[in-house]
């Protein structure tokens, strides 16, 4: 049937008779429908449910955790070589973990990531949380203009512009453009992009709370400082954990800044890991990444579960607001 | 809705919708065009206003008016504002200083062929060494750099931008000056000045450092790559060594040229691309919810225990659990026997067929979908377990009462209100699967390859941004292709939002703004 027919057509009385008859009917079958036979039968099928839903859960548990335990026992693993026939080693040892932090570069790779990390969540999350307190609050000329501009921005691919960036870096810092110095401001200095959510939050905060406080004489500074962020202590830990975690799981822009660097001690994790599975080195590092692997998932998991409330309430409200 | 609507076929209010989106999607895109066109009426508007304003003030204005006009900051200095004046007129010498000495040149050699195409710069690199008689040795003459011409030309054009933005501010307000004289108060001090930038002008304090970054580190060289598109840049024409030319749209005709190799590839990448992405987003999507629907489900026991096995897998980095899994499921030699990674000697004992991972195209795209699912599914499920907590209890009651089936409550009930919930954000995921290099890279990298189907380095299972990737890194870089790439992702991003941006609530909440 056609939209337009539905429109078109005018309703005689008698016809519109039918129309609300067949409602009726419907409405009929929904609430007409066949009453659960016995309370014992329902006290079955509920029973029913539970064990499958419980089954089907353990083996979903199974299969999550598979690869991540496969992981922690890999790592203890004696002998060496990139792929075992059985998920338990023969041998078990501490080895592995021995020679990553006596052997390989691993250590360094490790406050290489820490130091990057830490310092580009702070300044992502300075960034992200004024500019968008800026456009929750503020009125001026330029908000709207400036945010479609920035919505824009967001939609080209994020590593489209670093072959320019790579140059810009030569220009501007000529003797250490492969550096960690880098990577900080290539994660930090396009934060601003990704301030939506905290936006978002901000804008539920009651703006009757500001103009009090501004009826009361305090300064624009001293509203955002004293009242909103007080309020908003999840999206502040939600803006500061995404920030933190990032540069440990990035590969794509720490591979294109570090490419043909030959001192591995400038690496991260990531990438000196992942040049650890390369073709030629897999047989004699397959073991040493999996016990790096577990060193560096550790940290970053337990901080992920601790401050998980936030991250939800953050990816929640972001996902609500669009 | 028209009642008619109701009597429907279950077929019939689908086709109805269908029908519906398409007709509404015609109208989005006219809507969003127009509000484009008003705009860029109000802008010129607004700028009409200026320049009418700019000459009035000059007109109007005193001797001291006019003098700021030509000397920045001069109204300002002789009228108590000095150190205001001063900044001001720092600027303006900055400028000319800029402009002479280095942006000028760039500026010139940016826009010298631009519109009739043909080198970007004048003097290719010398390719014979010369002979210097200082040094008393052979020595390589540099030309000039194509690239820094474009990323300079690009940047003087801002910085004159930004020059003119400030230049006509500053007479305003020198007019502004004059009439605060005329009726006897005093401009504002330097330091009411600075307060003012943590009260009324708080927002040019909290966005001047961040959007410094993103001019530096995102605008300008977003822009560059954007016109590189529009040049031959590639190895052939590498610099400082040699120069590279404006050619128009050539690379864009080259890439939808589905004749050549390099059509060909485009086309077989990109829809893969498309498959990818719908097939990751939806199965990760409703896998998620139903798990959440699961876990939440009154009867079952050690909820929080799955709950945290679910989301440590999301808090594992990537590279690590993307890596391993690539290596559990690494195909060997190839044959049944032939060994290989945990998974495929796990089926092959249980089922007798091994998995070809990285080796047969089919498989290795399948099992990256299963793949995604393991690092999707929580990630959704933490997600709609919050949302699921938010439909109203009675609205499920009253269904029960009228002797619905949990099925049928689901379809009804749970499914609408997620829908309704998360659309945005299931658009959102689209476009993040578009641009998913990760899972991509770290689990396949690419491959299997296959040169009879594909060029230029890309692969069966390359998503558009992992050649992108590739292009711009690879032994053979491509410049010109990976920003013709970067453009094409942009506008099927852009499209995909523009449904959702027209479709959501929050933009239309946004208008009403305070």
């Amino acid at each position: 049937m056609s939209e337009n027919n539905i429109k078109a057509k005018t309703l005689t009385d008698a016809q519109m008779g039918d129309k609300w008859r067949a409602i009726d009917k419907m409405e009929a079958s929904l609430t007409q429908m066949p009453k659960k036979k016995r309370r014992g039968g329902m006290k079955f099928w509920r029973l029913f449910g539970d064990t499958t839903g419980q089954i089907v859960l353990t083996i979903l548990g199974i299969i999550w955790i598979f690869p991540l335990l496969y992981l922690l026992i890999q790592s203890f693993r004696k002998e060496p070589g990139a792929f075992s026939p059985t998920f338990f080693p023969r041998e078990w040892t501490f080895d592995n973990y021995i020679r990553l932090f006596r052997d390989t570069p691993f250590l360094r790779w490790y406050g290489n990531t820490l130091l990057v990390a830490v310092c580009s969540c702070c300044i992502t999350a300075i960034f992200v949380l004024s500019v968008a307190y800026a456009f929750s609050r503020m009125k001026f000329k330029a908000r709207k203009p400036m945010m479609n501009a920035m919505l824009v921005m967001g939609m080209f691919p994020g590593f489209m512009s670093m072959s320019a960036v790579y140059f810009l870096l030569k220009i501007l810092l000529p003797d250490n453009y492969q550096s960690l110095l880098s990577l900080i401001i290539v994660y930090s200095s396009g934060a601003a992009l990704g301030y939506y959510i905290a936006k978002g939050f901000f804008d539920t905060v009651p703006k009757a709370l500001d103009e009090a406080a501004r009826i009361d004489g305090a300064s624009r500074f001293r509203t955002f400082y004293k009242i909103v962020l007080p309020l908003s202590k999840s999206i502040v830990i939600y803006t500061i954990l995404t920030s933190f975690i990032s540069p440990w799981c990035d590969y794509i822009f720490v591979s294109y800044i570090m490419a043909g660097v030959p001192d591995v001690g400038m690496y991260t994790v990531s990438l000196g890991m992942y040049k650890w599975l390369e073709l030629e080195q897999i047989q004699q590092n397959f073991t040493t990444f999996c016990a790096a692997a577990v060193i560096v998932a550790t940290p970053i998991t337990l901080l992920f579960m601790w401050l998980q409330k936030y991250y939800v309430e953050g990816v929640t409200g972001g996902a609500v607001k669009g | 809705m028209d009642i008619n609507y109701y009597k429907l076929s279950a077929g019939g209010k689908f086709a109805y919708k269908f029908k519906q989106f398409f007709r509404n999607f015609g109208s989005n895109i006219a809507g969003f065009f127009k509000r484009i066109f008003m705009a860029l009426v109000s802008f010129f508007r607004s700028v009409g206003k200026g320049f009418k304003n700019f000459a009035l003030n000059f007109y109007h204005g005193n001797v001291l008016t006019k003098l700021s006009y030509f000397i920045m900051g001069a109204g300002h200095v002789t009228r108590g504002q000095a150190v205001r004046g001063i900044m001001y007129f720092l600027i303006e010498v900055g400028l000319v200083l800029y402009t002479m000495f280095f942006g000028g040149k760039y500026l010139v050699m940016f826009f010298e062929n631009f519109f009739t195409g043909g080198n970007i710069g004048r003097v290719q690199t010398s390719t014979s060494d010369v002979w210097d008689d200082d040094l008393g040795e052979y020595v390589t003459i540099l030309g000039d750099n194509s690239f820094h011409i474009v990323l300079y030309g690009i940047l003087t054009i801002f910085i004159i931008v930004f020059f003119l933005i400030c230049y006509v501010s500053s007479t305003k307000e020198s007019f502004q000056l004059q009439q605060l004289k005329v009726i006897g108060k005093k401009p504002d001090t330097i330091t009411k000045d600075m307060a003012h930038m943590l009260d009324g002008k708080f927002h040019i304090t909290l966005l001047s450092l961040p959007m410094l970054g993103l001019f530096m580190f995102t605008i300008i060289p977003l822009v560059t790559m954007i016109l590189i598109a529009f040049t031959n840049y590639d190895a052939a024409h590498e610099v400082p060594s040699k120069l590279f030319q404006w050619v128009g749209f050539e690379n864009f005709s080259q890439m939808f040229n589905s004749n050549s190799n390099l059509g060909r590839t485009f086309w077989r990448v990109l829809g893969w691309t498309l498959v990818w992405a719908v097939f990751a987003t939806f199965t990760s999507y409703f896998g998620g919810m139903l798990l959440a629907l699961l876990i939440n489900r009154k009867g079952i026991k050690l909820k929080k225990m799955y709950r945290t096995i679910f989301v440590a897998t999301i808090a594992v980095p990537q590279f690590v659990s993307l890596l391993i899994m690539s290596k559990m499921l690494d195909a060997g030699g190839g044959t049944l026997g032939s060994g290989g990674g945990i998974i495929t000697q796990m089926v092959e004992k249980l089922f007798g067929y091994h998995l070809n991972f990285g080796v047969d195209i089919q498989t290795t795209r399948i099992l990256i979908i299963i793949i995604n699912m393991w690092i999707g599914i929580p990630y959704s499920m933490l997600m709609c377990s919050g949302i699921l907590m938010n439909i109203p209890a009675d609205l499920y009651e009253s269904a029960r009462i009228d002797g619905a089936s949990p099925f049928r409550r689901f379809m009804k009930i749970t499914l609408p209100y997620m829908i309704f919930v998360t659309g945005p954000h299931l658009i959102t995921q689209f476009i993040g699967n578009i641009n998913n290099f990760n899972v991509i890279y770290l689990l396949s990298g690419g491959g299997p390859g296959n040169n009879m189907l594909y060029s230029n380095g890309a692969k069966s299972t390359d998503l558009l941004i992992t050649w992108l990737y590739k292009l711009s890194l690879g032994t053979d870089r491509n410049y010109k292709l990976a920003s013709v790439i970067g453009i094409l992702v942009f506008i099927i991003s852009a499209t995909f939002s523009l449904i959702v941006y027209n479709k959501s609530s929050a933009v239309k909440g946004e208008d009403n703004f305070q």
